[in-house]
């Protein structure tokens, strides 16, 4: 069976064309007015200006040191083991004291979706993920940070969770 | 309603002077309709992103002045991709072909009121041909050759789809475009638009009230004729991805793209010259001059430097008003349907046009027999002035006739959706007989009325 098709009656008023697109134009032509000679205020120019982030924003990660520029970590093992992207690599070590150190320790940050989950896990506080974006490189293989570059990062490390202001507010 | 004056110490120009000053206008028209073009990229640019609330482009140089600039450096430098398909030698042609048209247009239109110098007075038009406009329409429709070309040697499917709408567009609406002109030039009796021109500053009255019909389908052919939106079917970007330029790029596009520009600006500088007065000083009776008549004396009012420069500043704001509109109509209107485009061309403005003829002659016809002369004609038989009075006249008949054409156009049953509508429309009205017929056989058949 055919299908059946409910012809709308609309208005002329509804239906018009002449009209909407009067309508249409003066309402182009108020933005046109508005925001001539660059006046817009909605654009941020980024080069120039920067967006002001969120302290919680999770970004390229930085590995805090000791004053006498020892990593923090201590090579535990709980933030590979709890990465759910597997972008850690972290091949434990121990000094003749008995203290662990990570001999190797990389992100893939190619891999990493910055869940945030390796600062939250970290017993020591030392890896954070950072408040920080701008991390374009020329090769793939520049986005593996090791160690020295983690420790070396100097923007500030995001805040996860801020025990004064519990809601994030 | 002045007479006709005629001013004799004025003399035409040597044949050296002449070849001189043609020269140098030939020269600085092109490197002004050239940069012009360059800038109105740019214009456009800026002027959609203001009405999107953004900035368009703002690096280069102040306000983003050098960006027409940095995209010619650009498209010269960039590889040029000749599909192994395509047809080499048309593919190489099509953009030419495009091009030289849209460039040659902006010689018949006189852009300034005519130069005195001590050579003699330069008419401020690059070529002041007596076929004018006539030349005007042959060489713009030319310009579709180029669009039908780039879609068929592309050897693209895209491609030859917009091609093929571009022609059939260009088909359709090219006639009203002619017949949108009929009235104008019955009345004013010459192609050349430097007499139309003349016409207007005589009558005190721009052609765009007392043609307003006229006005109105020229404009629209107009966008159909630049293929921009709501017209812009040749290129449909979501239909077709870009149509009959899909395959070309860095130069070739680009001559597309001026193609185009050069084109909105010549339709614009056409349309100022035909329905605003051109070069015409509003308000201003000084300006009214021709030219030199068939006996070698200066038909107006006496040329001056002063003059020349301000009108062509008037010229130049009537011709960016309506690249504005252009610009604002772009962005603002979406476009059209194949179907509607079609319909709007054949079914509306060719009916449409032609009436609009016919009742302007019928006015002008029964202006002059009722003894108040359209024209003035004076004793020796030349034909003068439009009087203010057949203008006022023609302009309430065309007002009347306009209000009809919108109020038809403004119905919603003519640009709202015509096919499937109709189609619509017909099947339910089917349905509707099947129903009463099903009725009415019940009603009539003994034993089942009962029920």
């Amino acid at each position: 069976m055919a299908a059946t098709v409910q012809v709308m009656k609309r208005p002329v008023r509804k239906s018009s064309y002449i009209r909407a697109t009067l309508s249409g134009m003066a309402l182009t032509f108020r933005h046109l007015v508005q925001s001539a000679g660059d006046r817009s205020e909605k654009t941020i120019q980024y080069p120039d200006e920067k967006k002001q982030l969120s302290p919680r924003w999770r970004g390229t990660h930085v590995m805090e040191t000791h004053d006498d520029g020892r990593p923090k970590c201590v090579a535990c093992g709980l933030c590979p083991t709890i990465c759910p992207a597997n972008c850690i690599k972290l091949v434990p070590g121990e000094d003749d004291q008995g203290n662990r150190y990570p001999i190797v320790y990389e992100i893939d940050e190619f891999r990493c979706i910055f869940c945030g989950m390796c600062q939250e896990v970290c017993p020591v506080e030392a890896i954070h993920v950072g408040n920080h974006y701008e991390s374009g490189e020329y090769t793939r293989d520049n986005f593996v940070y090791d160690l020295d570059r983690l420790m070396k990062q100097t923007h500030p490390s995001t805040l996860l969770w801020d025990p004064a202001d519990p809601a994030g507010e | 309603m002045q007479a006709v004056q005629t001013i004799s110490n004025l003399h035409q120009p040597s044949d050296m002077a002449f070849l001189v000053w043609s020269m140098i206008k030939v020269i600085a028209a092109f490197s002004v309709v050239m940069v012009t073009v360059a800038m109105l990229t740019l214009m456009e640019r800026k002027v959609s992103a203001w009405m999107q609330d953004r900035l368009g482009p703002n690096r280069v140089g102040p306000g983003g002045l050098g960006q027409p600039l940095a995209d010619g450096i650009k498209n010269i430098l960039k590889e040029e991709t000749n599909p192994a398909e395509a047809n080499r030698v048309f593919f190489t042609l099509a953009p030419m072909l495009s091009i030289i048209p849209a460039l040659v247009t902006f010689a018949v239109i006189p852009f300034a009121a005519p130069l005195p110098t001590r050579w003699g007075v330069i008419p401020m038009i690059v070529a002041d041909l007596p076929v004018g406009i006539l030349f005007l329409l042959a060489f713009s429709s030319l310009g579709v050759y180029g669009i039908v070309l780039a879609g068929w040697a592309s050897s693209n499917k895209y491609a030859l789809l917009g091609g093929l709408r571009a022609g059939a567009q260009m088909i359709s609406y090219e006639i009203a475009l002619g017949l949108s002109l009929m009235s104008l030039f019955f009345v004013v009796g010459n192609v050349g638009l430097p007499e139309i021109v003349y016409k207007q500053q005589q009558m005190n009255l721009w052609f765009a009230l007392p043609f307003s019909v006229s006005f109105f389908f020229f404009w629209i052919s107009c966008f159909a004729e630049t293929n921009r939106l709501p017209f812009d079917l040749p290129e449909a970007e979501s239909e077709l991805v870009t149509g009959y330029h899909t395959e070309y790029s860095a130069m070739k596009f680009s001559m597309f793209f001026i193609a185009e520009y050069a084109h909105v600006l010549t339709v614009s500088a056409l349309m100022a010259t035909l329905f605003l007065g051109g070069w015409d000083i509003p308000g201003y009776g000084g300006d009214d001059m021709l030219g030199f008549g068939a006996d070698g004396r200066w038909i107006g009012a006496q040329p001056a430097i002063w003059k020349t420069i301000v009108s062509f500043g008037f010229f130049t704001a009537k011709t960016f008003f309506f690249i504005l509109i252009f610009m604002l109509v772009r962005w603002t209107v979406p476009r059209f349907r194949y179907d509607q485009v079609m319909d709007l061309g054949w079914k509306i403005m060719l009916p449409a046009a032609l009436v609009a003829v016919v009742v302007t002659g019928a006015t002008v016809l029964g202006l002059d027999s009722a003894g108040e002369p359209f024209v003035q004609v004076a004793p020796d038989g030349t034909r003068g002035a439009i009087t203010l009075f057949g203008g006022l006249v023609l302009t309430a008949v065309n007002g009347v006739m306009l209000f009809l054409v919108m109020w038809l156009m403004d119905r919603g049953r003519v640009l709202s959706g015509t096919g499937s509508m109709d189609e619509k429309r017909i099947h339910a009205q089917h349905l509707a007989r099947r129903r009463a017929e099903q009725m009415r056989q019940r009603l009539t058949t003994p034993g089942s009325a009962v029920r």
